[in-house]
């Protein structure tokens, strides 16, 4: 399976299922998908077969096949190169697009669907925790899928012994797994400071006995950050997630204070910017969500850079469809259009000097996750796991509130198998529409809560979410092209 | 050298598919986004070594 796109003029071809990546010429870009079907009706498949004869025998079939019906794109093509010969011109490219083929690159079959099978029934074990310390929130985000921090149910804070008996249940459910996660979250996690530390000096204290590491990591609206609130953070902290949603009028429409209406924006953003500084300007993340009464949500991004924050994350909002800051399908082509306008910005920063790493943009096309990890996903349910303030288990942080996944407690661990073994078979060969989907090994089926939450079937997906995730995978995978042609450029 | 087509340097995933699985890397909803599922921007951990 191949996916062809243009973007901010370049022209780029995946691979789906071998995961290359190539950037290539017009001429080429017409010539891959009419290959595609040349291959598939001549042999049933465009894959490459074994003792199949070489590429200049292909060649020699295709060229006279393929030649006559797009002359004029090959005469211009050739033309714009300096080329005074456009078939020898075309039969070069078609030459370079079998070779690819030939090396396992291009038009590759699909060897995962049996993997996954057997993967549906592998060993897993827990590796990271969200920790909801508070079901309480000192904020009133209008578009909280946590019910203004409560969960729709009491407002609770989580005791240090419920706190300490997820570390010891975390450990016990972790088998040889080393690193070890967990998240500090609410509603707002520093309203139970005291716990947090707690919590954290009683892991550092197992450590060692267990031949493990914690990566502590807290998500915070920032209201009540502090200097001794930050040198904890700083010295066992391994992220730091820091709510804003960008322009101050933005932020403060979205994220009122639940008491009083001083400016939130005004209160949070030189604490942030003392965050990001003490920190030497990574393991933080500026996090915002854009809704649809900011569908220029590029706007946000660039104010947050124009700030000095180098790590940005704003995401769509996750909101009931009736919401009326809900993303709606109308709205799907102006967010690709913004996301195109940010990957654009993203790379005139980076020019001028003042680049910033935008989340999504950060696919790691060298150094990113094996297959494995790309078909199980999250980890929901599974590796990952969601705690509330009296210890009960969830799938996730997403599913809190929603009784029917309750899974377990971390005294008594997980006692709803039946739960856990849902969340272990569905992957991406168990949702319909990823199977024609060039960007199933990139999302790996998507965020399960929200195919619940749109669909109530965790084996389905959330079409609008889809559709953005697949946009911002065009757009980070053109900026790595981007930045190859720069580095070429500046070795020339 | 390729005139018409440059392949950029990626990860060749049906490799991975030998060596893979340690299960060591980062949970993607533990970074930045806590609501939309993004693996593919994770790390190997083995890699990174």
């Amino acid at each position: 399976m191949i996916h062809a796109y243009r973007n901010n003029g370049y022209h780029i071809v995946l691979d789906v299922n071998s995961g290359a990546v190539h950037v290539v010429d017009e001429l080429s870009f017409t010539l891959i998908p009419r290959i595609e079907t040349f291959l598939e009706e001549r042999f049933g498949t465009a894959a490459r077969k074994e003792g199949e004869t070489g590429p200049e025998d292909l060649a020699a079939a295709i060229v006279p096949a393929l030649y006559p019906d797009l002359k004029e794109e090959a005469r211009r093509a050739a033309q714009a190169e300096g080329e005074s010969d456009p078939q020898a011109f075309f039969a070069e490219a078609v030459r370079e697009i079998l070779t690819l083929r030939e090396n396992g690159e291009l038009y590759t079959d699909d060897p995962y669907r049996e993997y996954a099978t057997a993967f549906k029934k592998r060993q897993t074990v827990v590796k990271a925790l969200c920790l909801n310390v508070a079901h309480a929130c000192n904020l009133a985000c209008r578009y909280c899928f946590a019910g203004e921090g409560e969960y729709h149910g009491d407002r609770a804070l989580m005791s240090a012994e419920t706190g300490k008996a997820a570390l010891d249940f975390l450990i016990e459910n972790s088998g040889k797994r080393r690193n070890l996660e967990v998240d500090f979250f609410g509603g707002e996690p520093l309203l139970n400071f005291d716990v947090v530390k707690e919590i954290v000096r009683y892991g550092r204290s197992l450590e060692e006995a267990h031949d493990k590491h914690f990566r502590f990591t807290i998500t915070t609206n920032g209201t009540l950050l502090n200097d001794e609130i930050l040198d904890f953070v700083n010295r066992e902290m391994d992220n730091i997630v820091l709510s804003i949603d960008g322009r101050k009028e933005i932020n403060d429409r979205m994220r009122p204070r639940r008491a009083g209406d001083a400016s939130v924006y005004d209160e949070i953003v030189p604490k942030y910017l003392q965050v990001a500084a003490s920190r030497g300007g990574e393991k933080y993340f500026v996090r915002g969500t854009f809704t649809r009464e900011n569908l220029d949500f590029c706007e946000d991004v660039k104010h947050l850079a124009d700030l000095g924050f180098t790590q940005i994350s704003v995401e769509p909002v996750v909101a009931e469809p009736e919401d009326p800051w809900a993303i709606r399908e109308e709205d799907i082509p102006a967010l690709c259009a913004e996301y195109d306008k940010l990957a654009k910005l993203y790379l005139d920063y980076r020019k001028k000097g003042k680049g910033f790493h935008f989340f999504h943009f950060n696919i790691d096309l060298e150094g990113g996750p094996c297959v494995a990890k790309r078909l199980s996903g999250c980890g929901t349910g599974c590796e990952y796991l969601g705690v509330t303030p009296w210890g009960d288990l969830y799938p996730c942080h997403q599913f809190v509130g929603n009784e029917k996944f309750i899974m377990g407690n971390v005294r008594d661990g997980i006692t709803r198998q039946d739960i856990r073994e849902e969340f272990l078979a569905s992957n991406v060969y168990t949702r319909d529409a990823c199977r024609q989907c060039f960007a199933r090994y990139y999302c790996s089926g998507g965020c399960a809560a929200n195919a619940w939450n749109f669909n109530g079937d965790i084996n389905t997906v959330y079409r609008e979410g889809c559709d953005l995730q697949r946009k911002r995978i065009e757009c980070a995978i053109m900026i790595r092209a981007a930045l190859a042609e720069q580095e070429t450029e500046e070795e020339e | 050298m390729k005139k018409h087509i440059k392949t950029l340097n990626t990860r060749n995933l049906q490799e991975s598919l030998k060596k893979g699985g340690c299960g060591e890397c980062q949970t993607s909803c533990q970074s930045a986004c806590k609501t939309s599922c993004t693996v593919g921007n994770q790390s190997c951990e083995q890699l990174k070594k």
